[in-house]
């Protein structure tokens, strides 16, 4: 690949921004062997900060990640690891927060957009599903009208006829038994699963090219769930969207995603194909995480702990290791002062050294964990 | 003789409908379901929203009124007689809740949340009291200074541990857990299980456990009762329901747990896809006209399936 040409491409369509500076993050991007052909979102450095009493908090800390066409691209990490408001960062919802860094989607930075314009990109080209359809969904208006709402925002020229084609349209396609008669229905009178398939309906009405999924089946049972996910999986090969699958469930995980980050307390720790984080995963977190569900191998009496509590926003170490609080039999010198993201193989990413020298506290020395095998 | 025998139990809301209120056919949440647990066993009870799984569970601890049924704890009848008698009986069956926010009272301290069920069966002095909610706190893990804070200022399984010593303070025999760890994050449930199972040795408890997710069935449970709308489909020890399940529900929910493994997702998919078809062509012989299970059947001596006359 010729990285010159591509940098002119890419500086043609941002002309409007600063030259230098994407030069040099492009050239860091490639460093880091993240695929530039065609990245459909491309993260870097995000910090999203909350202000808490007078100082701000970092909830989301220095994000670097991309997401391709025809991708998905699960986040998996623990309540409060900052995977939400990550999502929120992309689809510009934080009405409060200070956000750093940089959003390309399709090259051009959305960050520094006016809302007027983030309107234009937020479900037309951005997607998304959220995680509690009845919240999502307003119980005074039918079916139909909410997702109508969505097409007369993006497609104003469509007809009152052609409209309602459409939504039919839309909720055979969600897998909707009779879509004209829940075109009039209200959400309560629809189970949760029909529910989930309405909000995927309102937010794949104008067909995005991105589509961020947030827990969108933890509010489900487990027959359902599959069901979701297999709708999913069937509306990103037709249309060819990329998909960001923000998630606490490895299972759902394993499923579902072609790579994976992982994050712990508002950093990613880990970045890797689906394949290489089941079976070769480095860093503390992600092993720890892996080695405490329960599985079907009976040798396993005990699940894993791991020691110590997430800590809270206010309470993060500023510096080293975040992780390093929960690992306290291992020597402190392991970690780096400035953890950074290591490059271990192609595409394989890790943050800080600890990893080399992780062992869990019942065995005795390094140890790879195969959950595959 | 069982530790607990439940028989034929009916749990059924009654329902009134229409302008006039006429009354129309209960709710049968729950529909005749047998069950018996052996002393220091984890049975399990497993089923999707709405398959009457806590109903049961909570109809066994005395909190939903018993249509019809019995259910004998060492040999007491608890579905005879009112909400107060066989209280001697009542202390030794105790529950832990689902979601570990809204089952402590915010106002209380944990020295109050964890003395309640005490000042309801034990006349203790405030030292006594204060003492034995230490030892609690000690037992769950947890440090006994402690005892005046309040929920807010505790992470969700450091709740759930102080839900487990309130249950716990009594010396009951028999806990219902109703999803006890469907709320917490996978590292906090590991750590949640792994105690209920070192309390369990400790003080020889006894464990309805009800839940949804079936890995977690699988980790805990000795036997296992499968539930849908209201009566049973199968029935078995863990080995029976995961190794060799018959009834058609019972193998799609099997095959609808995510699979850790992607290397397996298109043989998974395939699998689930021929699963999915035999439930869609023999849904018919498997249920009867209204969607209900038909009674079970003995497969072997302790497996118990809903299969069809022929089956």
């Amino acid at each position: 690949m010729n990285i010159g040409v591509l940098i002119e491409v890419f500086n043609a369509v941002n002309y409007f921004l600063n030259n230098q500076k994407i030069k040099v993050g492009l050239m860091r991007l490639v460093d880091r062997g993240i695929p530039l052909n065609d990245p459909l979102l491309a993260i870097k450095n995000l910090t999203t900060s909350f202000r808490i009493a007078d100082d701000y908090y970092a909830a989301v800390d220095d994000v670097t990640l991309t997401i391709g066409k025809n991708e998905i691209v699960a986040i998996v990490g623990e309540s409060g690891s900052g995977k939400s408001a990550l999502a929120f960062s992309i689809m510009g919802l934080h009405t409060r927060a200070r956000i750093e860094g940089h959003i390309y989607y399709k090259g051009q930075d959305i960050v520094p957009l006016p809302p007027s314009k983030q309107n234009k990109l937020r479900g037309k080209e951005i997607g998304m599903i959220f995680q509690d359809p009845l919240s999502a969904l307003n119980p005074l208006m039918i079916i139909g009208a909410q997702i109508e709402e969505a097409l007369l925002l993006h497609q104003p020229k469509l007809s009152k006829k052609e409209r309602r084609l459409a939504v039919i349209e839309l909720l055979t396609k969600v897998g909707i038994p009779r879509p004209e008669h829940t075109y009039g229905q209200f959400p309560h009178e629809l189970s949760g699963g029909m529910r989930q398939r309405v909000v995927i309906a309102i937010a794949i009405a104008n067909e995005p090219k991105l589509l961020i999924a947030d827990e969108p089946t933890t509010a489900l049972d487990v027959t359902i769930q599959l069901q979701i996910l297999e709708l999913i999986k069937k509306l990103k090969n037709e249309s060819e969207a990329g998909i960001l699958l923000i998630t606490h469930d490895l299972g759902v995980v394993a499923e579902m995603a072609d790579r994976v980050a992982v994050m712990y307390a508002g950093q990613i720790v880990e970045i890797a194909d689906i394949y290489t984080l089941l079976s070769a995963a480095k860093h503390p977190y992600t092993r720890s995480l892996l080695h405490s569900i329960p599985t079907s191998k009976e040798s396993q009496s005990r699940l894993h702990v791991i020691q110590g509590i997430v800590p809270s926003l206010q309470n993060l170490p500023r510096q080293g290791c975040r992780f390093r609080s929960r690992m306290p039999w291992i020597d402190p010198s392991a970690h780096e002062d400035n953890p950074t993201m290591h490059e271990i193989a192609p595409g394989h990413y890790v943050r800080c050294t600890c990893y080399k020298s992780f062992h869990f506290p019942d065995q005795k020395e390094v140890n790879d964990i195969h959950v595959l095998s | 003789m069982s530790f607990l025998e439940v028989k034929d139990l009916k749990v059924h809301f009654p329902s009134r409908g229409g302008i006039l209120s006429k009354k129309i056919p209960p709710v049968r949440a729950v529909d005749g379901i047998n069950l018996s647990i052996e002393e220091g066993q984890t049975y399990g009870l497993v089923g999707e929203s709405g398959s009457g799984k806590t109903t049961t569970g909570r109809a066994i601890i005395g909190l939903n009124a018993i249509t019809s049924g019995s259910v004998l704890f060492e040999g007491y009848d608890l579905a005879k007689g009112g909400r107060r008698s066989h209280l001697d009986v009542r202390r030794d069956i105790q529950m832990i809740f689902q979601d570990p926010y809204s089952s402590l009272n915010p106002k209380k301290r944990v020295l109050d949340i964890i003395a309640e069920p005490l000042r309801n069966f034990e006349r203790l002095s405030p030292m006594e009291e204060k003492l034995r909610v230490q030892q609690l706190l000690e037992q769950v893990g947890m440090s006994p200074e402690m005892i005046y804070k309040y929920p807010h200022e505790f992470s969700g399984g450091q709740r759930q541990r102080i839900g487990i010593a309130r249950a716990v303070a009594l010396k009951p025999k028999l806990v219902i857990a109703d999803e006890p760890v469907s709320a917490l994050d996978v590292s906090v449930q590991a750590q949640v299980l792994n105690f209920m199972k070192d309390i369990q040795q400790e003080m020889k408890l006894t464990y309805l456990l009800i839940s949804h997710d079936l890995g977690i069935i699988r980790h805990m449970c000795n036997h296992i009762g499968i539930m849908y709308k209201g009566r049973y489909v199968e029935q078995g020890t863990t080995a029976d329901i995961f190794g060799n399940p018959q009834h058609i529900y019972t193998k799609r929910l099997i095959t609808a747990i995510p699979n850790i493994d992607p290397l397996q997702r298109d043989k998974q998919h395939i699998y689930r896809e021929a699963v999915r078809e035999e439930y869609e062509r023999a849904h018919d012989s498997y249920f009867d006209n209204e969607g209900f299970a038909l009674p079970l059947k003995p497969i072997t001596k302790t497996h118990l399936a809903a299969l069809p006359e022929r089956g």
